[in-house]
């Protein structure tokens, strides 16, 4: 548990990781934004919180009143 | 040879400054690595993406029964119902359509900082205090004693902070104050998998999206976002630009990134591909930390809760603010969108929930 660990195994944990993630492949930016872009794009038109939906296929919208209890 | 390909033995000699300076180098190397690949800004690539619409939300329904804080809450897959938990140890089942309670348990500890509903739909998992995560079956008999069949599952040395079941009710993963996330069989309580890496209270994580493979992500009091390979413990990449406490991490619908709120007052946007922070969402004007963080179904908005008492609607891609919620009287402590995404739920210290749409 990091609060049982000393400073120097603290410190010792946070190197070993630095040295693995130094050798991590990435990609450029100019890639990976505009793959991100074009999913968002794609998914935007079923976003019920962007394209709105109609009050009364919404049960959050309509006020509830026909509900019997 | 370089240096770095050699695995770190503790040596002689070796003291707590040798070790800072080997780090600090090591750094300084990742984030040269980073940089040379930050060759255009995320908004810059939304340019010609079309600004969205007059953003108009309300508050649909208030949820009213918590005697105190609310700190979590969670969506059923049914889409309809709701599990919360605050601070005075009571965890409440609602169904948002009605407003009605369906169960409610009372904790044996105060500060309930995390509730989960599993994916049946039969069971929520809740903790706080007691540094435990336990499994309480719904019972379809609303008269039952709910605390009569609770199963004790995950036990930490600190707070819980957060729970989530993974993708059946078999496995809780957990992120306690005690700096460790873990994986647990909920039928045997037995520890599966544990997460070391965090050098302080771990305060949030969230599942990749189950199509993007066996990952999740933490975030904590050292300011690290760590991403954690499920099945073999490993801290897979980490990401530290935050300038205080993250409160909340929460993958991007895709798998391929992350956002996180934090102390700092700022949401962050992390590409896991490109490796490095890809967005920040901040204004002068806010000024108070981010408590809880939220994507819409496509991902193209952002729900943020702050401590100032309102929520924030970010543009994901364009970096800017499309709309400001006001409507809790404390602190916002929790959002999540629901799971088809028609609405979201808000939790506050004001001891209410409520569903925006």
């Amino acid at each position: 548990m990091a609060r049982d660990m000393s400073d120097k195994d603290i410190l010792k944990m946070e190197l070993e990781q630095l040295q693995k993630e130094v050798k991590n492949t990435r990609e450029p930016v100019s890639k990976t934004a505009k793959e991100i872009c074009e999913w968002v794009e794609a998914q935007s038109a079923e976003d019920p919180l962007i394209k709105g939906v109609p009050e009364d296929k919404n049960p959050f919208k309509e006020k509830g009143g026909c509900i019997i209890t | 040879r370089d240096a770095c390909a050699e695995p770190h033995q503790l040596s002689k000699g070796e003291t707590i400054h040798t070790l800072k300076t080997e780090s600090e180098t090591l750094k300084a190397k990742l984030e040269e690595e980073r940089a040379k690949l930050h060759d255009v800004e995320l908004h810059q690539v939304a340019e010609k993406i079309e600004a969205l619409g007059q953003f108009v939300m309300k508050t649909r329904r208030t949820l009213k029964g918590h005697g105190n804080k609310v700190l979590c809450m969670d969506w059923c897959r049914d889409k309809r119902r709701i599990v919360s938990s605050s601070q005075d140890g009571k965890v409440i089942v609602w169904d948002a359509y009605t407003t009605n309670k369906e169960h409610a348990v009372t904790m044996p500890c105060t500060w309930v900082m995390a509730c989960a509903y599993a994916p049946s739909g039969c069971a929520v998992a809740c903790g706080g205090l007691d540094n435990k995560c336990s499994v309480y079956p719904l019972s379809l008999d609303k008269n039952e004693n709910l605390a009569a069949k609770k199963k004790s599952v995950a036990m930490h040395t600190n707070y819980l902070s957060s729970c989530s079941f993974t993708n059946s009710d078999m496995q809780i993963l957990t992120s306690s104050g005690d700096g460790t996330c873990a994986l647990w069989d909920v039928e045997s309580g037995q520890l599966l998998q544990s997460f070391h890496g965090h050098s302080a209270d771990v305060l949030s994580l969230n599942l990749a999206p189950s199509e993007t493979g066996n990952t999740f992500v933490s975030g904590g009091c050292d300011k690290k976002a760590n991403v954690w390979d499920m099945r073999s413990g490993q801290n897979v990449q980490s990401f530290e630009t935050h300038e205080s406490d993250i409160n909340c991490v929460k993958y991007y619908p895709s798998g391929d990134a992350f956002a996180t709120g934090s102390d700092d007052a700022t949401c962050r946007l992390y590409d896991l591909r490109a490796d490095r922070e890809v967005a920040i969402y901040s204004k002068e004007s806010i000024i108070f930390g981010a408590s809880s963080v939220d994507f819409s179904l496509s991902g193209r908005l952002l729900f943020a809760g702050y401590n100032d008492y309102t929520i924030n609607v970010w543009d994901v891609l364009k970096g800017t603010r499309v709309a400001i919620l006001f409507g809790h009287e404390n602190r916002v402590s929790t959002v999540r969108v629901s799971p088809d995404g028609t609405a979201f739920c808000s939790g506050s210290w004001d001891s209410t929930l409520r569903i925006w749409a």
